[in-house]
């Protein structure tokens, strides 16, 4: 295996501490305008690389817009879709936990030029929760753009150390018996957390099943409540 | 090459640019849970060089206990994606056994 690193969803080294995308209330003529209280040396770095590699042709302002709204057509949502999939088929839930790209690709969701991924399914008195604490490494091709709280020092640097105490804060509380599996997804791998099917959902659809599943669940600081 | 389940220790080096081994788990015993696969090397790659030859990367798991003093669960553990260049084999002594 290989990456290529030219893909969509690398974020390692450009996600410091700052946005997504970020923009400057420096008027230009090429990019979208979004105020910022504050201009770090990091958007400054950014914006001065930006407007090189504009300059030296190596892609365009419009490249850049085309690929933001790439990415923020990238919600949950698709990664709902394939937990409840994965807990409704099982050899789906097989093929994914083995082979998950070509998995996820026969749902219609493209992965294409997109790190590498892993699955991870909550089960037996596991609980995966995952983190980078690195940077912000994220399963971006099938969850969007990661929160805030995601990328910050304070869950990064938390989370490895007392993660039960991070977790109950999130209003996750797992019994001393549950092994509490933190991934810390340091290199070239991102990570989707399966959650436990909650109990009283066996009469649900796929579907309805899909809107159940909440973002955090797919991190692992997320439990899912059963079905009204 | 390390086989599923080797014990393996994480080398204590410093380097001083781009890596993708993190400060807290120098110098700490892990078992390999799997080989993830080979990538460019981070390191080099991150100064536009090819990166090459690719290095082999596993996912080693460690226990919380060993990882900080005072962690209350026993049974609680940590995974992180490591690469071969960081890792030695490593003895049961030091850290208690991991099974």
């Amino acid at each position: 295996m290989m990456s290529s690193h030219d893909h969509d969803d690398h974020d390692h080294d450009h996600d410091h501490d700052h946005g997504d995308h970020d923009h400057h209330d420096h008027v230009h003529p090429h990019a979208a305008i979004e105020d910022h209280d504050t201009v770090t040396e990091f958007h400054l770095l950014e914006q001065a690389m930006r407007e090189l590699l504009i300059e030296a042709g190596v892609f365009s302002a419009a490249d850049i817009q085309r690929q933001i709204e790439r990415q923020e057509m990238r919600t949950p949502a698709m990664g709902a879709r394939i937990v409840a999939k994965a807990w409704t088929d099982p050899g789906f839930r097989a093929e994914l936990l083995s082979n998950p790209k070509p998995a996820i690709t026969a749902l219609g969701i493209d992965v294409a030029n997109t790190p590498a991924l892993q699955v991870l399914e909550n089960r037996d008195g596991v609980h995966h929760v995952v983190v980078c604490t690195l940077c912000s490494c994220y399963p971006r091709m099938i969850l969007g753009i990661p929160p805030a709280w995601y990328k910050s020092r304070e869950y990064r640097a938390r989370v490895v150390r007392e993660p039960r105490v991070v977790l109950e804060e999130f209003g996750v509380s797992l019994p001393d018996s549950t092994e509490i599996r933190v991934v810390d997804s340091t290199a070239d791998l991102r990570y989707l957390v399966i959650p436990e099917r909650p109990a009283g959902t066996e009469h649900l659809d796929e579907e309805a099943l899909a809107a159940i599943v909440s973002r955090d669940s797919m991190i692992g600081t997320g439990l899912l409540a059963g079905a009204a | 090459m390390f086989a599923d389940g080797t014990l393996v220790r994480v080398l204590d080096h410093t380097i001083f640019g781009h890596c993708r081994t993190p400060l807290y788990l120098k110098g700490k015993v892990g078992e390999v849970v799997s080989l993830t696969g080979a990538w460019r090397n981070p390191e080099t790659l991150a100064y536009h060089k090819p990166g090459l030859p690719l290095r082999r990367l596993y996912r080693v798991r460690f226990r919380q206990a060993d990882l900080w003093d005072g962690y209350p669960n026993a049974g609680d553990t940590l995974e992180a994606d490591l690469y071969e260049h960081w890792l030695a084999p490593a003895e049961r002594a030091a850290t208690g056994d991991l099974s």
